[in-house]
């Protein structure tokens, strides 16, 4: 009954640099070791960051008409600057994980910016429905993201990695132990020879 | 006496519980000497199997000595005799049992109802896992009652120590299931998913059963280490394309025989893949993620077989009907049918054959437990395999 559980300690880890002062979770560590679908996912949602951050510097003014909050552009455009900082930050470091945290607080500030807009001006309010829909999507993904990244493994420094080259299971040797066992034929596991894959 | 006792949600602490006594003619109480934590623990510590209950006693993987039996058991097994306990309860009277086909018994699990309302028809009852499977109590204690023990026991040499042995009840014989019903040829390429513990029973069980070549994929360091001095080649997942170098290695055929030995919480190689699974699990739309087996179905050589020893517990999605089908592949899974296997297994560790004691990296007290848990859950300090000794 096997299994693959790979989560991380969810609280702190040994060795985390800076963990007295960030949760080890939150902090940056360079023995991370994300799977290749989390780290596609960072940079994605890196990419995504810049993109939204030229698009709100540029377009601030315009986008707080369409919510209905025609005052809110230079706001806009501050988040347009922080998503920039955050795409930079995802794409430029080694170990992006606080920058993914960093969006989702990001995320948390889009929501509370929004929300109050479902309450104003009625003309307005299926684009604030929008909004906070691609918000909540692209929130989950960013959860999600940061979640898998805290959780990665670390890579085992040298200095703690235990030794198992040695731990073959084969007393009398891996040479011996090659085929020892092939008169194992079980007549309900074999497969008519008619029906195996071909070599 | 002292148990490590299910509370939720990796929450599992060592504490008081009654002792069993014996409630059937046919039980027998065990008093533990030695017990390991699985990797199938894990599924129940992160809560990913259903039918767990506050103050179930954990764990299916254990040995130890007899001190008490029922009166049905008509001398099959005496007091003072060292037995293996396997995961997986057997009346050995049922049709599958008669069969070979222990881990599907008729009749021992309590709670049949509830497993044939989850799967169609029971299963075997099995030790600390769920009460779909008959809620028994576990091994990771100081006693431990076992039911129908007059057939669920695996009798074992004094000469050979509690750590060559322990085994037998699950890991061993799963991971030499998993290669056995893969039906392995000289000529084969074996590839196996997950080098935990039953990854590296198998790769073992593969080498022994005569592959030409076994392939080891996982994506932790010191795993991949232990399957390499196992004689397998490593597919370090993080960092190359699975699939690409199995074509390499097989002059882009693929592997004659693919095994599964990672189960329900794999993750996925690509980012669509893992966003698209964690949340429909998150939304409770699926209940496993079948990277692995989507990986299989795509690789796998054309008339292949693939071989299922990891624990899925409920639905997946998106499986490959239409590759599988077309690529006229075998599927074939099971919890193991552990009683089938271990006479045999049992004279290749007297031999010198093998000697599964390779995979512990822990040891500990079962006061260690709840700890060691974690550790193992996270991979922490290199491990790979927990064994305590209560």
């Amino acid at each position: 009954m096997p299994a693959s559980a790979s989560r991380q300690d969810r609280t702190a880890r040994q060795g985390s640099p800076g963990s007295e002062a960030t949760p080890a979770r939150l902090a940056a560590d360079r023995r991370r070791r994300p799977d290749p679908a989390t780290r596609q996912l960072a940079q994605g949602l890196g990419w995504f960051s810049l993109a939204l951050g030229v698009t709100e510097l540029t377009c601030g003014d315009a986008i707080a008409r369409w919510l209905g909050m025609p005052r809110a552009g230079p706001l806009v455009r501050a988040y347009g600057v922080r998503e920039l900082v955050q795409g930079a930050g995802i794409l430029g470091s080694r170990d992006p994980t606080p920058w993914i945290w960093a969006r989702v607080a990001g995320d948390g500030l889009d929501v509370a910016t929004v929300l109050p807009g479902l309450g104003g001006d009625p003309r307005h309010r299926t684009n604030t429905v929008v909004a906070l829909t691609a918000l909540a999507g692209v929130g989950l993904a960013d959860i999600l993201c940061a979640q898998a990244l805290s959780d990665a493994p670390l890579a085992p420094s040298e200095r703690v990695r235990a030794d198992y080259r040695n731990r073959s299971g084969f007393p009398k040797g891996l040479a011996a132990a090659r085929g020892a066992a092939r008169d194992v034929r079980p007549r309900d596991f074999t497969t008519p020879e008619g029906l195996r894959a071909w070599t | 006496m002292k148990a490590l006792v299910w509370h939720g949600a990796q929450d599992i602490r060592c504490e008081s519980v009654p002792d069993p006594r014996i409630e059937d003619d046919r039980d027998a109480i065990i008093k533990v000497t030695s017990c390991a934590i699985c990797g199938s623990d894990l599924h129940l510590y992160d809560h990913f199997m259903p039918g767990m209950e506050k103050g179930d006693v954990m764990g299916h993987e254990f040995m130890g000595e007899v001190v008490e039996t029922g009166r049905g058991i008509n001398g099959a097994l005496r007091k003072g005799e060292r037995v293996v306990i396997p995961f997986t309860i057997i009346c050995g009277e049922c049709d599958q049992c008669r069969r070979g086909f222990f881990s599907v018994c008729e009749r021992s699990n309590r709670n049949r109802h509830l497993a044939a309302k989850a799967f169609g028809h029971t299963t075997a009852g099995l030790f600390g896992y769920t009460h779909l499977t008959g809620g028994y109590q576990g091994g990771q204690a100081e006693y431990v009652r076992v039911p129908f023990a007059d057939k669920t026991h695996i009798k074992v040499p004094d000469e050979l120590t509690d750590e060559q042995v322990l085994f037998l009840g699950d890991i061993f014989p799963t991971g030499w299931q998993a290669a056995v019903q893969a039906d392995i040829q000289p000529t084969d390429t074996v590839a196996i998913w997950g080098a935990g513990p039953v990854g590296q029973m198998a790769v073992r069980s593969a080498i022994l059963l005569g592959a030409k070549q076994v392939v080891c994929i996982d994506r932790v360091p010191e795993r991949l280490e232990m399957a390499r001095a196992g004689g397998a080649i490593t597919i370090d997942n993080a960092t190359e394309s699975t699939v690409e170098r199995l074509n390499q290695l097989t002059a882009g055929k693929g592997p004659e025989k693919c095994i599964d030995a990672v189960g329900m919480e794999a993750h996925a190689p690509r980012a669509l893949e893992q966003v698209y699974d964690r949340v429909k699990q998150a939304m409770m739309l699926e209940s496993d993620r079948a990277t692995v087996l989507r990986e299989m179905i795509y690789v796998c050589r054309p008339a292949g077989i693939l071989s299922v020893p990891g624990v899925y517990g409920g639905l997946v999605d998106k499986i490959p009907m239409g590759a599988l089908m077309n690529k006229g592949l075998t599927l074939r899974t099971g919890q193991t049918h552990v009683n089938r296997w271990t006479d045999d297994l049992v004279q290749r560790i007297a031999e010198g054959q093998i000697d599964p004691s390779f995979v512990i990296t822990h040891r500990g007290r079962l006061e260690d437990g709840p700890e060691l848990y974690k550790t193992f859950r996270d991979k922490k300090d290199n491990c790979i395999k927990v064994v305590l000794r209560p």
